[in-house]
């Protein structure tokens, strides 16, 4: 396949074909409205050299690790990726394939596929996982717009504690074809406020983060059981998917869909991005699931064999009656979340989670003696909300100064959180790390 | 595929321009899908039925069938409410596919609008219409 632009003369002569002479005829069905009427006001073309100097000099706004000691996650995790990881993931047999619609010659990608499949299915405790989609935040929306197709029902609930960034992602899907969103408030303790949920008979969903955004880990039973009581679809989503190396999996708490953002399990944060959507349901609502499924068969002669499966259900056969009209999965991060787990093994994802969990839990209790207020009481996993003293704007800068990150500030998200910062700790950050951190906010 | 006169097709019931069947007994009917709709769809491997006590107006959606092919809807004959949906199907989809008019039904239901009746195909009008088709 190439993917050159075409020449002056090979879209001449497609003109020519079909009879039109010129561009503005081809696109003149297109209302007036939807048309770019100007061209696109892009920089010049640069040499490669003028580029990478271009590139140096961006990442040299950026507080970028290993200079930084960055205590960020929201949503992008720093782990550290075994070299194995990334070494068995470039292979240049799973960086080049296109989608294995033809399994007598995609057996390998198939196969990778199907195991990372299982391997989500068994971490989240649901039945069936898809190829993945492009990102947590879109997989929380396809898992909404997916409970809507079941129920029959338009209106979802959704908790302010799911990450902001994905409650827009929701919105942008939601709000032009006209279903709407009952917002849950948080309560003092950090957790969702599910009074709301009594009662509620008209639900399509019931949506909820854990670990929230403000890193405290939510009562999914509870909600699960309000949520099934009024009918609706219970929906669990994550950004931070190692904690369930340690906590209860949402499956086991009625979890009808887990889905969220697979970057922790080998993928670099690079600039946010690609990511990696994770997305779980029950067998019993298969049909339903939106992307790529891969199954297991067997031949004419009985061998194992993997397929895709269920395809009847995408775009190219249902059009706008498919199930998802994006059919593309993030292959290559789920291979490489395939390659993490499976590098891992269970014993040692539990035990990662547990160094994530601790190390945090050792910043919270030091950040306590020098003096910082713990916003919220519920337990967390490898993040927590911090309120720093009030002469912290002093320190703040002198920890920029000092290349530490101290966490993200939370009032752009909820105003009423002004001075509150949420923190991340992973198993990079070490004690020293640590203790210069609370080390600067005591002085 | 089948040719025109290959096809099955019984007088002893009404057909519709989307290849359902529908057959009246008593105050009830039975709806499935004619032969040349199973044989245009190829291997059935999957049909999703209604709950019953649904109520559908006339040329609704009230299901889908999913071949190796495609999926394609499944449009209500009569208006009225499904008194039983064929849950054999379930383990037994191809029932679809070789008894089409018999163990391939999908509901029954309760006509709510008598008057309907009289708007469906006989198999004279329907065989016209896939002759036009051909």
């Amino acid at each position: 396949m190439r993917f050159l632009p075409h020449t002056d003369e090979d879209i001449a002569s497609m003109l020519d074909l079909v009879g039109l002479s010129g561009l503005e005829d081809l696109f003149a069905m297109i209302p007036e409205d939807c048309r770019r009427p100007s061209d696109l006001s892009l920089p010049q073309p640069l040499t490669e050299w003028e580029l990478q100097d271009l590139m140096m000099e961006s990442s040299g706004l950026m507080a970028v690790r290993p200079e930084y000691k960055v205590f960020i996650g929201a949503g992008s995790y720093e782990h550290f990726i075994p070299a194995s990881v990334t070494h068995l993931a470039g292979r240049s047999e799973f960086v080049t394939p296109y989608t294995p619609y033809q399994p007598e010659m995609s057996q390998g990608t198939l196969q990778a596929i199907y195991e990372y499949q299982t391997l989500v299915a068994r971490l989240l405790g649901l039945e069936v996982a898809n190829a993945s989609l492009y990102d947590g935040a879109s997989a929380l929306a396809e898992a909404i717009l997916m409970a809507v197709r079941i129920t029959g029902r338009k209106k979802v609930a959704l908790s302010s504690l799911v990450h902001p960034l994905y409650r827009e992602v929701v919105q942008t899907y939601l709000k032009p074809v006209g279903h709407s969103v009952l917002e849950l408030p948080y309560l003092e303790n950090g957790l969702t406020d599910l009074s709301k949920l009594e009662g509620a008979e008209n639900l399509a969903a019931v949506a909820l983060q854990s670990p929230n955004f403000f890193g405290c880990i939510e009562n999914l039973q509870t909600a699960g059981e309000l949520a099934h009581q009024g009918g609706a679809l219970f929906i669990t989503c994550f950004t931070e998917p190692m904690a369930y190396g340690l906590l209860k999996n949402p499956g086991c708490q009625g979890a009808d869909i887990a889905c969220g953002e697979g970057q922790s399990f080998g993928i670099p944060e690079s600039y946010g991005g690609p990511g990696l959507g994770i997305f779980t349901t029950k067998m019993k609502y298969v049909r339903n699931m939106p992307g790529r499924l891969v199954g297991r068969t067997s031949d004419a002669e009985g061998r194992q064999g993997f397929v895709l499966t269920l395809a009847t259900r995408e775009q190219h056969i249902r059009r706008e009656k498919a199930t998802s009209n994006i059919c593309t999965n993030s292959s290559l991060c789920a291979l490489t979340a395939a390659i993490y787990l499976a590098s891992a093994g269970g014993a040692g994802l539990r035990e990662l989670a547990e160094l994530n969990h601790d190390k945090a839990e050792y910043l919270k209790r030091e950040l306590k003696k020098a003096g910082c207020v713990i916003s919220f009481e519920s337990p967390t996993f490898n993040e927590f909300v911090v309120k720093y003293p009030d002469n912290f704007e002093a320190a703040h800068d002198g920890l920029l100064r000092k290349k530490i990150v101290p966490g993200l500030s939370l009032a752009p998200y909820f105003p009423e959180l002004k001075g509150h910062y949420l923190l991340c700790v992973t198993e990079t950050k070490s004690k020293t790390d640590m203790d210069a951190l609370v080390g600067e906010v005591a002085s | 595929m089948k040719e025109i006169d290959e096809l099955d097709l019984p007088d002893d019931v009404r057909y519709t321009e989307e290849h359902e069947w529908v057959r009246h007994t008593g105050d009830k009917v039975r709806v499935g899908i004619s032969d040349y709709a199973q044989d245009q769809l190829g291997d059935i491997v999957f049909v999703e039925l209604p709950e019953v006590g649904d109520t559908f107006h006339q040329g609704e959606e009230f299901g889908t069938v999913e071949s190796t092919k495609t999926v394609t809807e499944l449009y209500m004959p009569l208006s009225g409410e499904v008194l039983a949906v064929n849950s054999a199907l379930e383990d037994v989809p191809e029932n679809v596919n070789e008894h089409p008019y018999e163990e391939g039904w999908m509901i029954e239901a309760a006509p709510s609008e008598p008057g309907e009746w009289e708007y469906l195909l006989t198999r004279e009008d329907y065989l016209d219409i896939l002759k036009e088709m051909e």
